[in-house]
Formats: C-alpha cells, structure tokens, sequence
C-alpha cells in the first residue's frame, strides 16, 4: 500500500500542486525587484515543471519523463550557474542586485 | 611654237611659286628681280614668239589650245533654257585669235617693262618680294582673263585679277587709306561680279557650255530666239548683255562703279601703272568686245554701253582738272580714257575700242612710270602745288611725260590721236539716235583731257620748284631700271598708232582689219565698223580734234606755267562748279549715305532682329521655358515625391512613438508581458482547437 494511495493522491492534484508553485514562481518573477530572488523563483518554475513531467510519467507509466526531468535539473544547474555569474557582474558594475536598477534598454 | 602658248601663263606662275615659297625670307633682292622679271620677260618672249607665229600663219582662224575638262557633261545636269535639262560642259583652255593676241601682246609686254620698273621703283621697300610675288601672280591671272577659250576660264581670271588688285593696292597694309582703299575697290568689284556671274549662269543654262566657240556658233545659228522678250522686258542677249556691261563696269570703273579706282592710287605706283592703268581695268572693254555677238544683239544694252561711257569720260574728265594729286589726275583720266573705250564699244566700233585699250595701255602705263619716277625722286611727294621747274632736273623723265601727254591728248603723230580719232569717227558715223550727242560729248572730253594732262604737265616741270627745298638737293633721276621702261614705252606711246592709221590718211588701219574676225556678222546688217563718212568729212573731224587738243594744251600751259596761283583765281570765279568737281560730284559721300549706311542699318536691323528675336525670342525663349518645366518639375518632385517619402517617414515615427513606450527596459514587465503572452496564446489554443 503506498502512501498515495492512502491519500489517494491522483495526477490531478500534482498538477494543481504545479500550478501552484509554477504561479508563485512566476508571480516571483515579475513581482520582486531582487535579482537572487528572481533566480530563485525561476528555479522555482522549472521545478514546478519538473513535477508536471514527472505527474505524467507516472499516470502514464513511461519512464522517458522522467529522464527528462534527471535533464531539466541539469540544464537548471547550469541556469543557475549562468544566472549566478550574471549576478556577479552586475553587482560588480552596480554595486546592487535590483534589477529596476537596469533600465537602460528603456525605449 | 603656238603649242607653247600654255608655257605663257605658266612662266610667271612659275615665278610666283619661286618666289612666294621656294626662296625664302632673306632672300636678297637681286634673286627675286631677277626670278620675277625673268619669268615675266621670258613670257613676254614666249608670247611674242607665239604671236609672230600666229600671224606667219596665213589662217587667222582662232587656234583652241584646249587643256582639260574643267566639268565634263553629265556632271552637272542644269535647266535648259529650253525646258529640257542640259549637261553643262566647260573646257579649260586657251585661245588665240586676234583679240586676244593684241591682249596678249599689250600685258605681256607692258608687264614685263613694268616689273623692270619696279626694281628700280622698290628697291629698298620692305615687303620686295611679296610685292614681286603679287605683280607675278597679277601676270598669271591676266593671261588666264585674256587667253581663257570660255567665260569660265575667262572669269578664273577675272577674280584672280580682283584679287591681285586687292593685294596691291592694300600693299602698304600699314595705312589704314590704303588698307580701306584695298577694301573699297574688293567689294565694288563684287558688285559688278554678282551680275557677271548672273550672266554667266544665263548663258551656261541657255547653251549649256560657256566655251566661246560653241557660244558663237549657238548664237548665229539662233540669233532671233535670243532676241525674244525674256525677263523685265529685256530679250535673253539683252538680259546677258546687261549683266556682262555691269560686271565691266565694275572692274573697268565706269559710272556707276567707278569711284574705288581713284582711291586705288594708294598702291606703289607701278601698281598703278600696271593694273589701274594698262592692263586689268580694261578686262572690261575686252569682255564687251568678246561678247560683241550678244551685244549685237542687244541693241539697247550696246546704246547703253556709250551713252554710260560717255557720260563717265566726260565727269571722270571733268574730275581730272581739279585734281591736285599727280596720280588721281592720272585715274581719273584712266577712268576718261576707259569710258571712250565704251563710247566706242556701244557703238560696235569694237576694233577702234580695242585700237585705244592698246594704244591707252602704252601712254598711260608711260604717265604712270613717269609719275612714278617724279614721285620717286621727290621721296613720295604726289600733291602737284608742291612740284613745279622739274624739267631741267629731271629731263629724261620730264620727256616722257611728256610724250605721253602729247598721246593722251591726241597729239597727230603720237599713239592716242588714231586711236581716238577712231572712235570720234565711229560716234560721228554710226546711224544710233543722238549720235552726235555722243560725238559732242567726245570732242569736248577730248579737250578737257588736254588741258588737264597740260595742267599737270605744266605744274610738275614748268614754273620753279615750289617743294621744300631740302627735298630739292635730293632730286635725281631714276636708275636704268626705271629709265629703260620710260623710253620703251615712250616709243610705244609715239608709233603704237601707227598700226591703225585709216584710209581716210591713206594708211591701211591693218588694226581694224586684222580685228575684223571677231567681230561676228549677221546676215543683213551693215557693220559698223565701216565708216559711213566721207573722207572729207574724216579728214575735218581730226583737224576738229586736234586743233581743239592744241588750244587746250596752250591753254593749260597759259594758266599754269608759273605755278597753281592763276587756276585757283578762276576757280574762285566759279565756285559752285569749282566744287561739285572738287568733290567729285560728292558721289563718294552720296554712296556712302545711301547704298554703305544702308547696308549698315540693314545690318544692324539684322543683328537687332538676331539679338532680338533669334537669341532673346527663340534661344532664351526655349531657355525659359526649360527654366519653368523644371520649376514646375521640381515642385512635383518637392511636394508630391519627397512628400510621400516623408510622410511615410513621419507616419512610423509616430507609430514609433507610442511603440517606444512599450520598450521600458524593466525586465519585470517583459516577464509580465511574455507571461500573459504565454497565456493568451494558450487560451486562444484552448479556445480555437
């Protein structure tokens, strides 16, 4: 007897959960003036698309979602590495990491 | 020999182009006299040869020495007088018959003396050899005009004549008279050409040909069409007679185109003598009298001819005995003496009209030389006020010139009484109306010409010399070069006559006879030639004529012996006549009002019309209309081309205004935007599935 079953946990409710934290991921996005946070939310969102990936390949009984998801979480790494440098410089250049600080391409 | 008869033209010509091109600037003078007078005296030579020839010869047909063919028949198709078109055929050739024998004789012969005079009388000019050179190439332009076997060839050397004139006369380029002088006498020449040539087109349409034979011969045989009513109310050889007179006039200086001669005594005497004198102004009796069968048969023209020979003898005359310029006394007797040649001419007496050219040729060149030569040793003086008790100090030339006064005057034995007495005869005994007009109108120039020539005679040698008197130790007589031609043509100006002493003395007039030939003769009409006087009556009009050139003379002599003084106080007696001549009848200032001021205005109309409306109308017009067509152009371009490039221009900077707002540079927004994007196309997926 596995625990979904005790909670009879079905596709449906991974996905809300997904939903769930996909909005507030992007709702991170937008909202925060914080570029770490930004990153973190963005984090946030891929991994409530990891789980969306994951939801699916266990209704369905596929293990390819899952390998893509090991693939995900990789390609996050390096996300978060490229995010990180560019955090970096910036704070470098601006001694800040808000990004309404960076408004230069305004048109 | 007669075959030779091309070498004659030739020769000088050949002088000419030694002369003109093969010696060179610094050729000394020696080696261009010695070109100029050896080819002209070896043409003399030759000519005399072929002359002698000619006459051995028994026939006195006209021989054709034919060279080529200037334009062969078919080249130049014209209208036939006939309706039909013609081929025009002109030879270029030359041609020996009595006519012009004595032409060739009298330019050959005086030209050569003549170039020997001018050594003497150049010697020292600068522009020696372009003057031998212009005097050489005269020589071949008179022979081409006298020896010429058509109108055509006759008419190359009528213009090179022209030409040769021009250049002489306009010798002394360096004075303006003598440049405008040179001008004068070119362009009134073309006047009488235009109606030469106008003629000459006449008679090369009609015949188709302008060879003198075949012209002959067409006209015998056709004697009455060409008297048929033509155009302006004249018949055709009254239309061609006029055109031919009026050329003659022109270059021979009769009324109404005599006035550049006088001005052409601005060229060096010999030129004077040579050309103005002897030789080309009479190229117009000769035309006359070579187209003596036209002017036969224009009987009204030929009246024309001697009543305007008349006329100009006696004004010319009359001009003449005011003169106080030594060498206008000698043109306007030129002008005199040619305007006797057409008396004569008019009134078909064309051997004695030819009888005086020749005769006139020999005392008038020797005048001239003599002229010359005082002038020479005067060192230019011409004014005859300034001259006077020279015939001690220059005895030689003071003979000669007066030889050739006593011939001009009509002196018995000497050259100009035959010859005028021939014509005096001819206008007593020709049948025309007013003959004896004529006749009158000839004795009393006859008189006027011997007071004149007496009066300059008697200024220039008799009295005391009134010229500056330094001038007066320089007084020499010429070198041989000059001397030896004054004495040639004295002896000419004394026995030339002879040849042509008529019947009525007991001489034979072999002049007229052996002239006869050319003269054509229809059939029915009594020659003129013929005196209808009695010898009585003949033998009375010569001693008319001579016993009035006597009174004249010792007149002239009476007035003017001791110097100008007694002439200017009858002068004053008669003011009003004193100076109408004086002036010359003011016919220079009236031409020059009318026919020369016309012609400006005319030209200036011309140009005002050019300026006015070819350059401001037509030109600047199109220029103005171009400048509006590219205004109305440009303003297309500006507004409605440019117009729609801005707009488009100004249309997407406005779009891009408002678009700009979208670009804020927060990254939050364009998350917001690619987020709501994401949705919205996910929506609609949901929706349109």
């Amino acid at each position: 007897m596995s625990l979904a079953n005790v909670w009879n946990v079905g596709t449906e409710h991974y996905l809300a959960l997904s939903l769930l934290l996909f909005g507030i991921g992007l709702f991170g996005v937008i909202n925060r003036r914080n570029l770490i946070t930004i990153l973190m939310s963005i984090e946030l969102m891929l991994n409530a698309v990891n789980l969306n990936l994951v939801a699916f390949s266990y209704q369905r009984g596929d293990l390819l979602g899952q390998v893509f998801t090991v693939f995900t979480i990789t390609v996050a790494a390096g996300e978060a590495a490229v995010g990180l440098g560019i955090l970096l410089a910036m704070f470098r250049l601006r001694q800040t990491t808000r990004v309404d600080s960076a408004q230069e391409l305004e048109g | 020999m007669r075959d030779l008869l091309w070498l004659v033209p030739l020769l000088p010509l050949l002088g000419v182009l030694a002369n003109g091109l093969l010696v060179g600037r610094r050729a000394s003078e020696k080696t261009v006299a010695w070109i100029a007078c050896g080819s002209s005296g070896a043409a003399a030579v030759l000519a005399l040869g072929v002359i002698a020839d000619y006459l051995r010869s028994m026939s006195p047909r006209p021989f054709d020495l034919h060279l080529w063919d200037w334009m062969s028949p078919g080249a130049l198709p014209t209208g036939g007088g006939g309706g039909g078109p013609v081929n025009l055929s002109i030879g270029f050739g030359l041609l020996l018959d009595p006519l012009s024998v004595v032409m060739l004789f009298v330019v050959t012969f005086v030209g050569f003396w003549i170039h020997l005079y001018s050594v003497g009388y150049m010697a020292g000019e600068p522009g020696f050899r372009r003057y031998f050179t212009y005097l050489n190439l005269f020589l071949v332009a008179m022979l081409v005009l006298v020896l010429g076997d058509g109108y055509a060839s006759m008419f190359l050397g009528w213009e090179g004549v022209g030409l040769c004139s021009y250049l002489l006369i306009g010798f002394y380029f360096d004075r303006e008279s003598a440049a405008d002088a040179g001008r004068k006498a070119f362009i009134v020449n073309r006047i009488g050409d235009f109606a030469l040539l106008a003629g000459l087109f006449a008679l090369a349409g009609r015949f188709g040909t302008l060879q003198f034979a075949e012209i002959g011969s067409q006209i015998a045989a056709s004697a009455e069409a060409l008297r048929a009513p033509y155009v302006l109310g004249l018949s055709f050889a009254g239309f061609v007679a006029l055109c031919l007179f009026l050329g003659a006039t022109g270059k021979s200086a009769q009324i109404p185109l005599y006035i550049w001669l006088p001005d052409a005594m601005a060229g060096p005497t010999p030129v004077s003598a040579l050309i103005h004198a002897a030789t080309m102004v009479t190229a117009g009796v000769y035309l006359v009298v070579r187209s003596n069968a036209i002017f036969q048969l224009a009987p009204g023209i030929s009246a024309l001819v001697a009543w305007v020979g008349a006329a100009t003898a006696l004004v010319a005359a009359g001009f003449a005995l005011v003169q106080t310029d030594l060498k206008k006394v000698l043109a306007y007797s030129t002008i005199s003496q040619l305007g006797y040649m057409f008396l004569a001419a008019g009134l078909g007496a064309y051997a004695a009209a030819i009888f005086h050219l020749a005769t006139h040729a020999f005392f008038k060149a020797l005048l001239f030389l003599a002229a010359g030569a005082v002038i020479h040793a005067l060192g230019g003086e011409q004014d005859l006020r300034r001259m006077g008790g020279l015939w001690t100090r220059l005895p030689r030339t003071a003979r000669a010139f007066g030889i050739g006064a006593l011939a001009i005057a009509g002196i018995l034995p000497f050259a100009g009484f035959w010859s005028k007495d021939a014509i005096l005869s001819a206008a007593a005994a020709s049948g025309s109306s007013g003959h004896w007009i004529l006749y009158a109108i000839g004795l009393t120039t006859a008189g006027l010409t011997a007071f004149y020539m007496f009066r300059a005679f008697a200024l220039a040698f008799l009295g005391s010399f009134r010229g500056d008197p330094k001038s007066e130790h320089h007084l020499h007589e010429a070198p041989w070069t000059m001397a030896l031609p004054l004495f040639v043509l004295a002896v000419g100006a004394v026995a030339a006559g002879w040849l042509g002493i008529p019947e009525a003395l007991g001489g034979e007039n072999r002049f007229g006879r052996f002239l006869e030939p050319v003269v054509v003769k229809f059939s029915g009409r009594a020659p003129a030639e013929h005196s209808g006087l009695s010898q009585a009556a003949e033998i009375g009009g010569m001693a008319l004529a001579l016993a009035l050139a006597v009174a004249a003379i010792l007149l002239a002599l009476r007035i003017y012996r001791a110097g100008p003084e007694r002439g200017a106080a009858i002068a004053r007696r008669f003011p009003r006549l004193h100076s109408v001549l004086a002036n010359k009848a003011w016919v220079d200032e009236i031409y020059d009002a009318t026919i020369v001021r016309g012609t400006w205005g005319l030209s200036r109309l011309a140009a005002k019309f050019d300026a006015g409306a070819i350059d401001r109308g037509l030109v600047e017009g199109a220029g103005r209309l171009t400048v509006f067509g590219a205004w109305i152009s440009g303003l297309f371009d500006r507004h409605v081309v440019d117009g729609l490039v801005n707009f488009s221009a100004w249309l997407l900077d406005r779009f891009s205004r408002s678009l700009r707002r979208v670009q804020t540079g927060a990254v939050s927004n364009y998350a917001f935007a690619l987020a709501l994007s994401a949705f919205v196309l996910v929506c609609l997926y949901a929706v349109w599935r």
